[in-house]
């Protein structure tokens, strides 16, 4: 029940040739915001258990994107030993993985045998690696210019012309696919495959499907392919794991995935999730618009309560001033007014007391006086009287002075 | 006193500009007037010469030539480094001038002009060391004004940078319109400073936490340690106590070599600013911790705790932000100044290491080491060319325009002009 | 006009390119009603 290369080539011509119309024509409801997708988009099955390493897929990539031929040439198998990713010249590469057979891969050997590569108990795989074509892409949703689209056909694109190089792309990409021109110091691109989408539109299919002679890749409507691939399983459960990988990954990609072992063993990891990255970011995206609308009204309303604060706090401080200040000058009058009275009342006492030494110092001044006058004449009276020969004014006077002393 | 006196002899003749410029080139300039050929000096100009060489190998060679930045690690040191670390450690900016103005916090009113200046030459070299990252710098306005990609959180972070860079320049044109004399220009953009700061908190907010929303989208590929659907919380709260580490660190650092620029208020203020960043700063990383052990728990990381990188993660955590939040908080019990600036350098590294966590070290961690990406020593010269730049302008800056100190003119207009002044008495 | 979204990513950078113009205009908006309600206090000088 495998759809050949040719069977597809037949209808995937009308098919392409009425993408342009599909947004139009399908009713798909965007209100509901669970996002299935472009409908009828493409994509391609990669059946590893199919591939044989030729790498024609490689040169066909090669030659349709006009890359430089690489150092070795394309039917040099010895590349495969080691595990190469993409590069800016090199939109897609097969890796080889050696795998341990497991119970259930007898077919699978058998499969391989003919092909000529297991060696011992072990089986060679070859996995062909380029972009997934994601159907959210995280290349598209990192881009700050909006150079990674997810188009119609499934395609996503890279449009160079608005690219400033920041490289998140990679960051963001899941499956370390975008490659970038490091070596170019004015014009570097960020360097993926384009699902040879120019082809698509043409009506063709992606060189690598179209030259690939094992049918290990094939293109189809995503979810015909999802179809074909579980019947695949189905059909064959002991050939293949129970496991699309593709289908869920990183919210689900374009190419799709079959293995005979788990594909963690095949290079291909298993742990990525299924939350797509604008799933991944939109928490943060959503809480960016609530802090523009909330922080300027809270940030004010705290600005407003610490003005409001300080504004009481100054009135505080001018009301406790004023209430110092009043405080201070009651004191201040009453102190002046205590200093007023014990002023005049020390004035009086001083008054008082200068007054009443005044009258004594009179009063003893004159009795002193008094007293002198009384000796001077008591003296007089003897000098008349004893008829004295001294008769100097000046000795009298010393004399007088002598007296005075001596009574005082 | 002395240098006061002579910039306010300067600027009260109102001459023209231009004879104002080559009055005051002849009067102070520490480049043109007395290059001092100190081992700084020269060590300086040593690294401006081979940056500028870099700078053509770059431009005209590719990315190629000076990095070792590959297909698997598209994004390196200048990433991590100069975008991550130095938009984190400007975030002084917004922490200082909320404090102040917003909190009411008027005591750190000295500290918001250098912070600002620090923050405004941080952004402004976010964006020249872009130009080296990035594949056509000629075409970084882009996403803002041609083809905007509006799902990206690069998208809202180059919008943030580019509009908060816009607003500190704002922020920080009062003192160059001071030394300038132009007054009435001055006091209309003063007059702004409340709307300017509620901006700037809120970009701040919005980019340092997309930073970390950055990598929200690569869960495979960052190690489930580091990364976690609180990324943007994380980064935002821890560029928090980056901003007070960095405004302590850049203060003692302007102590020892700018001293004699500060005037009485910035010298009387700064001990208070250190303890109370400290004490800030403290807290902060503290409620950091606890919002990381959420985020252990919430997404049952504990069994990573006994591995390598478990180590690793506890040796960030515990080293840089455990014990610095413990030395600051006893630099603030005890009112040690010192402590806290012994503090602030392993604030600063620990952010530092932080970042280049997330964007370098437990990136890709599933690679295997040969696939890993280590820089290149031209890597690491165009870092430290890119600092020493910013090193260089602020000399510059705090030789000519009151940023350490008050200009004379203008140092009670504050208060007569707008509501928040500086004056609390 | 009803346009049909295809993928979350389209739907936004649609929705989100709207409500950047919203923040843009609530940061403009929210500072003049500030000054709108305030403007009336005594001497209240709040930007």
């Amino acid at each position: 029940m495998t759809i050949t290369r040719r069977k597809f080539l037949g209808w995937i011509g009308g098919a392409a040739a009425g993408s342009a119309t599909l947004a139009g024509t399908v009713a798909h409801g965007a209100s509901n915001k669970e996002f299935k997708g472009y409908p009828n988009s493409f994509g391609v099955l990669h059946d590893i258990t199919k591939c044989i390493g030729c790498r024609k897929c490689e040169q066909a990539c090669n030659e349709i994107n006009t890359m430089p031929a690489p150092e070795k040439p394309f039917d040099d198998l010895s590349i495969l030993e080691e595990e190469r990713r993409t590069t800016p010249t090199a939109h897609t590469v097969v890796n080889k993985f050696i795998s341990k057979v497991s119970n259930s891969s007898n077919s699978v050997e058998k499969n391989n045998n003919t092909n000529g590569d297991t060696s011992g108990n072990s089986i060679a795989l070859y996995v062909k690696k380029q972009c997934n074509h994601c159907l959210e892409p995280a290349c598209a949703s990192a881009c700050f210019v909006k150079a990674f689209k997810k188009d119609k056909t499934g395609a996503v694109t890279y449009d160079a012309s608005l690219c400033v190089g920041c490289r998140y792309c990679m960051v963001a990409c899941p499956f370390n696919i975008p490659t970038y021109e490091y070596d170019e110091p004015l014009t570097p691109r960020v360097m993926k495959c384009t699902l040879c989408l120019p082809r698509i539109q043409e009506g063709k299919l992606p060189a690598c499907v179209q030259i690939c002679p094992r049918e290990a890749l094939i293109f189809g409507e995503r979810t015909e392919l999802i179809k074909q691939a579980r019947m695949r399983i189905q059909k064959h459960p002991d050939k293949y794991v129970d496991h699309i990988y593709g289908e869920h990954e990183m919210g689900g990609t374009s190419w799709l995935y079959l293995s005979p072992v788990p594909f963690s063993e095949i290079g291909m990891r298993e742990d990525l999730g299924t939350h797509s990255a604008p799933e991944l970011t939109a928490g943060a995206l959503s809480a960016v618009p609530i802090v523009v609308g909330l922080w300027p009204v809270l940030l004010t309303g705290v600005y407003a309560i610490s003005k409001r604060k300080e504004k009481i706090a100054q009135e505080e401080l001018e009301q406790a001033l004023a209430a110092a200040k009043d405080e201070a000058e009651e004191i201040t009058a009453q102190k002046l007014a205590e200093l007023k009275k014990k002023m005049t009342k020390e004035k009086e006492t001083a008054v008082k007391t200068e007054v009443k030494k005044a009258l004594d110092e009179a009063a003893k001044i004159a009795k002193a006086a008094e007293e002198a006058k009384a000796k001077k004449a008591a003296e007089e009276e003897a000098k008349k009287s004893e008829s004295a020969k001294l008769t100097d004014k000046d000795s009298d006077q010393s004399d007088n002075l002598l007296s005075s002393e001596e009574e005082k | 006193m002395g240098l006061q006196d002579t910039i306010k002899d300067r600027l009260s003749n109102n001459g023209l500009i231009k004879n104002r410029l080559m009055k005051s080139n002849l009067i102070n300039n520490p480049l043109i007037q007395k290059i001092e050929w100190t081992p700084i000096n020269i060590a300086t100009a040593i690294i401006l010469f081979v940056g500028f060489i870099l700078t053509i190998a770059r431009f005209f060679g590719g990315l190629g030539t000076v990095t070792n930045l590959d297909d698997n690690n598209p994004w390196g040191l200048w990433i991590g480094f100069d975008l991550l670390c130095g938009v984190a450690l400007a975030a002084g900016g917004y922490v200082t001038s909320s404090a102040c103005y917003i909190f009411g916090l008027k005591r750190y009113h000295s500290a918001v002009r250098p912070a600002i200046l620090t923050a405004f030459l941080g952004y402004a070299l976010v964006v020249f060391a872009l130009n080296y990252d990035v594949g056509r710098p000629w075409r970084l306005p882009y996403p803002i004004f041609y083809s905007p990609g509006t799902s990206s959180l690069l998208f809202e972070v180059g919008l943030c940078v580019f509009l908060y860079l816009n607003v500190l320049f704002i922020e920080f044109t009062p003192a160059a319109l001071e030394w300038l004399g132009l007054k009435k220009i001055r006091n209309f953009v003063v007059g702004l400073t409340m709307l300017l700061t509620i901006f700037g908190v809120v970009l701040s907010t919005l980019h340092q936490s997309s930073l970390g929303a950055l990598f929200l989208l690569a869960p495979s590929k960052l190690h489930p340690l580091w990364y976690s659907g609180y990324l943007p919380v994380y980064f935002f709260i821890s560029s928090m106590f980056a901003g007070m580490s960095m405004v302590i660190f850049e203060g003692s650092l302007a102590h020892k070599y700018l001293h004699h620029k500060m005037d009485e208020t910035h010298l009387s203020e700064s001990d208070g600013v250190v303890l109370g960043f400290s004490k800030a700063a403290s807290f902060v990383m503290v409620g950091y911790l606890g919002i990381k052990l959420i985020g252990l728990s919430i997404d049952n990381n504990w069994h990573y705790l006994f591995t390598s990188w478990g180590l690793w993660f506890l040796f960030e955590l515990i080293g840089f932000v455990a014990l610095p939040a413990f030395i600051y908080a006893v630099a603030a019990r005890e009112k040690n100044v010192k402590l806290a600036r012994a503090a602030s350098i392993l604030g600063v590294l620990g952010i530092i290491l932080n970042r280049l966590n997330i964007s370098l070290v437990a990136f890709n961690w599933q690679l295997p080491l040969e696939q890993r990406y280590f820089p290149s020593w031209m890597e690491i010269a165009i870092s430290v060319f890119v600092v020493t730049v910013g090193i260089v302008v602020y000399r510059l800056i705090t030789a000519y325009m009151p940023i350490l100190y008050e200009h004379p003119d203008y140092k009670h207009a504050d208060d007569s002009n707008n509501k928040h002044g500086h004056e609390e008495d | 006009m009803e346009h049909i979204f295809y993928t979350l990513q389209d739907f936004m950078v649609h929705t989100k390119g709207i409500t950047y113009l919203i923040m843009g205009g609530l940061l403009v908006g929210l500072p003049l009603f500030w000054l709108f309600l305030t403007g009336r206090d005594e001497k209240n000088k709040t930007f």
